[in-house]
């Protein structure tokens, strides 16, 4: 047990001082066009050893080598989403942190579309409901007041 | 000796709630009034009992005993003093500790404070919360036994984990579980009064004060979280959907609506079904939230597969509570009475439309959250939903109901007016066209997203101004006149008011910080400068120190700004050796306005060190926001209490209004 917890400890100790910081000086690319793109597109890669961390945001290792590895394509002539593809083949649809519109997050993108519609839908078939109430020949709520009374005494 | 007999009064908590969940029920049921009034003494005594617990388990912390197991997990003797105290609540054994103290509390408030309550429903009301306290404590004592012994003790202990040791974070679980937690005492209102067969504008009125608190707690809390997030992760994000946010957003989404149709249930005898669901679902989104953040469940499902009896037992604790609060009300809700009607353009109609857009947002962050985990259970394949997702979906969602928020408050109940009430809220509309134009005419690059926000928060901040103008009559009547009528306005109408420009505050604030903010990343050696908003940024230098249980990398920056006095900041790292890990204490200074906002990077290794610096324009107005919405819930509060109060002076009177509620 002791020892599992020095391992652990080590390991950690490893990771800790190698962390690099997110967005490194280094890494920038000297077109302010194509950086801007690199800075937006790095916004929608997951660092993947993180905790829900975009790899712009992320400090870890992984993700100092994706953002080097999206700027050597976007240096390369890729389009913006050539380089999302090339490093969704690679890595998986895990990295993408603004999932397609595919069959498996077809439930994902639509269903708030369709809560809205739903709900839009409901207030519609209320107000209808109320004006057919209201259309007819209705009591006022002292007379419907004075029916209970007077049904209530005869029942 | 001590930890033993905190162990002892959990365990004799766990009874006292057993007895407080049962026997008060079949008071009530045989309308007993002894049997009945027992539910006061236990919720007392249960609270008196965790309370004990607690305190022990927090001495323990505090004289560093690592002959129990989490303070020798969670705690170390260079620890700082606050730490030790609030590092209690750090551990998922401390926190539910935490989440059982908050229950028991609010069970303890209403027995103190419910005397008004007619005894049935007091009773039925206290055995539900009893109930609910005996679920949680059984998990404690199950399956999170904070006052596990560890034997031998060893030396020191391990640490709290670093994040946690700031004081942002060390207020924020109270908070946040106060709000989390007291959507259980609305729960266990709506059970009773499913059981009683009977929900009107007393219920409401007895209701509200309690979904209020709780609501105001939650809001701080998230405030508080958020604020963390942006000051020490580093690079000034302060929301990221991150499922242990949502978790606790989705029951403010909700709780959120509960207030607004708890309103209509105490005012107009309306919607009284729609509020019992609300207020059962926001309990169950407080206990799913608990279970995400608790069980691993979302880092992945693997993780949930590791040590699967927590997390198991939350869901069967889940599955009982919001199952059989639904069961029950799908049970009796058709027999409640149908609310009173009203018209579609009605203050009611403008509060349902807003409570399904909140619902409707809710079940969006609640269907982003799980999604991945659904994906990865159906198809096997793990895929991400990022922030994207939600401003595609959640904000357009949302900002329609921030559109009507406006409106409600100005519109009559019943039936109301569209075009006199949209005339009364024509500065309004007026300032939602002029400010996003205005602000186009300076940069023509804004997009069309920023000049929606733009507009949307104007509209909030002036229609509520507009809406307060009309109702003091300013304009029309001479200004002492419109002095003695603001200062006469119901605390009520001053509550949503302030409450409802703190999200105008807010949406402000989000907008123009996310639209621009500026940002340069440069390695700096001492005696160079960086630029950036107007400032100069001159680096002097970084000194090194060991100070408590960490060692810092203190840099030291000047700022010098044409026209006014130049500051020093102090960007700073610290390596924490015992828990092995580092982090990053920024340097904000904020006028209001803006924050100037730097963190120190890493070293170069030749005598650079790189610097963040970033501009976030208007960033604290989200905070002021948020904390404006909270204040507006407190002088909404003060209000009820008065309120709460008064029947107090005649109970006889409350309890024949209430029907059958007097036992004999």
């Amino acid at each position: 047990m002791i020892r599992m917890l020095f391992l652990a400890a080590a390991l950690l100790a490893a990771l800790g001082g190698q962390m690099a910081q997110a967005v490194e000086p280094s890494e920038r690319l000297a077109d302010p066009a194509l950086e801007a793109r690199a800075r937006a597109l790095s916004r929608d890669l997951r660092c993947l050893v993180c905790q829900n961390q975009s790899i712009d945001e992320s400090n870890a290792d992984l993700a100092h080598d994706l953002r080097v590895l999206l700027r050597q394509r976007l240096v390369a002539g890729d389009s913006d989403q050539q380089v999302l593809d090339y490093i969704a083949a690679r890595y998986g649809m895990f990295v993408l942190l603004d999932p397609p519109f595919e069959p498996v997050t077809y439930l994902l993108w639509l269903t708030p579309p369709l809560l809205v519609l739903g709900a839009g839908a409901f207030l519609v078939m209320q107000s209808r409901r109320r004006r057919v109430e209201r259309s007819l020949p209705g009591l006022t709520e002292d007379e419907r007041a004075r029916a209970a009374l007077i049904l209530g005494d005869s029942g | 000796m001590l930890v033993e007999i905190g162990h002892f009064a959990l365990v004799l908590a766990l009874l006292v709630a057993l007895v407080q969940g049962t026997v008060p029920l079949i008071g009530a049921a045989a309308r007993s009034r002894p049997l009945m009034d027992l539910a006061r003494t236990a919720a007392l005594l249960q609270f008196g009992l965790v309370a004990l617990a607690f305190a022990i388990f927090m001495h323990a912390h505090t004289i560093s005993d690592f002959s129990v197991r989490n303070v020798f997990e969670n705690s170390n003797t260079a620890k700082p003093m606050l730490y030790k105290v609030t590092g209690v609540w750090g551990s998922h054994e401390g926190s539910m500790m935490l989440w059982v103290l908050m229950l028991t509390l609010f069970g303890g408030l209403v027995a103190a404070l419910g005397r008004s309550l007619p005894a049935s429903l007091r009773a039925r009301t206290l055995a539900i919360q009893g109930l609910l306290g005996f679920g949680t404590l059984a998990f404690i004592i199950g399956t999170s036994n904070p006052f596990a012994r560890l034997i031998p003790a060893p030396v020191d202990g391990r640490d709290l984990n670093p994040l946690l040791q700031d004081p942002g974070l060390a207020f924020h679980p109270p908070f946040l579980y106060f709000g989390y937690v007291g959507f259980s005492i609305t729960y266990s209102f709506a059970i009773a009064a499913l059981i009683e067969r009977r929900i009107g504008a007393a219920w409401a009125r007895w209701v509200r004060p309690w979904a209020l608190t709780a609501w105001c707690g939650l809001t701080i809390g998230i405030a508080l979280g958020s604020w963390w997030a942006y000051y020490v992760l580093g690079w000034g994000g302060w929301w990221y959907w991150d499922p242990v946010e949502n978790a606790s957003f989705m029951p403010w989404l909700l709780g959120t609506a509960l207030l607004h149709s708890a309103a209509v249930v105490e005012k107009r005898e309306s919607l009284q079904r729609w509020t019992v669901l609300l207020a059962i679902l926001t309990f169950g989104m407080s206990l799913i939230g608990t279970f995400l953040v608790r069980s691993g469940v979302l880092t992945s499902v693997h993780a949930f597969a590791v040590d699967p009896t927590r997390g198991v037992f939350i869901l069967v604790l889940i599955a009982l509570v919001i199952g059989g609060g639904l069961v029950l009300y799908a049970l009796r809700a058709p027999g409640l009475e149908a609310g009173s009607p009203f018209a579609p353009v009605s203050r009611e109609g403008a509060l349902v439309l807003n409570n399904l857009l909140l619902c409707a947002g809710m079940a969006t962050v609640f269907l982003g959250t799980f999604y991945p985990l659904f994906a990865e259970v159906w198809s096997g394949m793990k895929l991400s939903v990022g922030p994207q997702y939600f401003d595609a979906t959640f904000v357009p969602i949302l900002a329609p109901a921030v559109v009507a928020m406006v409106i409600a408050p100005v519109l009559a109940w019943r039936r109301g007016r569209l075009a006199a009430t949209l005339r009364r809220l024509a500065p309004a509309a007026i300032a939602a066209v002029l400010a996003p134009a205005t602000l186009f005419a300076f940069d023509r690059t804004a997009p069309p997203a920023v000049l929606a926000g733009i507009a949307l928060a104007a509209w909030a901040m002036l229609g509520v101004l507009a809406d307060l103008a009309d109702r003091s009559g300013l304009a029309k009547q001479p200004l002492d006149a419109v002095w003695r009528r603001l200062r006469h306005l119901p605390h009520g109408t001053w509550g949503y008011s302030i409450a409802h420009f703190g999200v105008g505050v807010l949406i402000a604030g989000i907008v123009v910080s996310t639209a621009w903010r500026s940002e340069r990343i440069e390695t700096v050696r001492p005696g160079d400068t960086v630029q950036i908003a107007g400032r100069t940024l001159r680096f002097v230098g970084v000194t090194e120190g060991d100070i408590a249980n960490y060692h810092a990398q203190r840099a030291q920056i000047v700022v010098e700004r044409p026209g006014s006095t130049p500051i020093t900041m102090y960007p700073e790292r610290r390596y924490y050796p015992v828990a092995h890990s580092q982090t990053t204490n920024t340097a904000i200074t904020t006028n209001g306005f803006g924050d100037l906002y730097l963190a120190l990077g890493d070293p170069d290794g030749q005598g650079g060190w790189v610097l963040r610096a970033y501009y976030n324009p208007l960033v604290p107005w989200i905070w002021f926001g948020a904390i404006l919405a909270a204040m507006g819930g407190l002088v909404a509060l003060s209000e009820r209490r008065l309120r709460v109060r008064v029947p107090v002076a005649r109970t006889p009177a409350v309890t024949v209004s209430a029907g059958a509620a007097d036992p004999r």
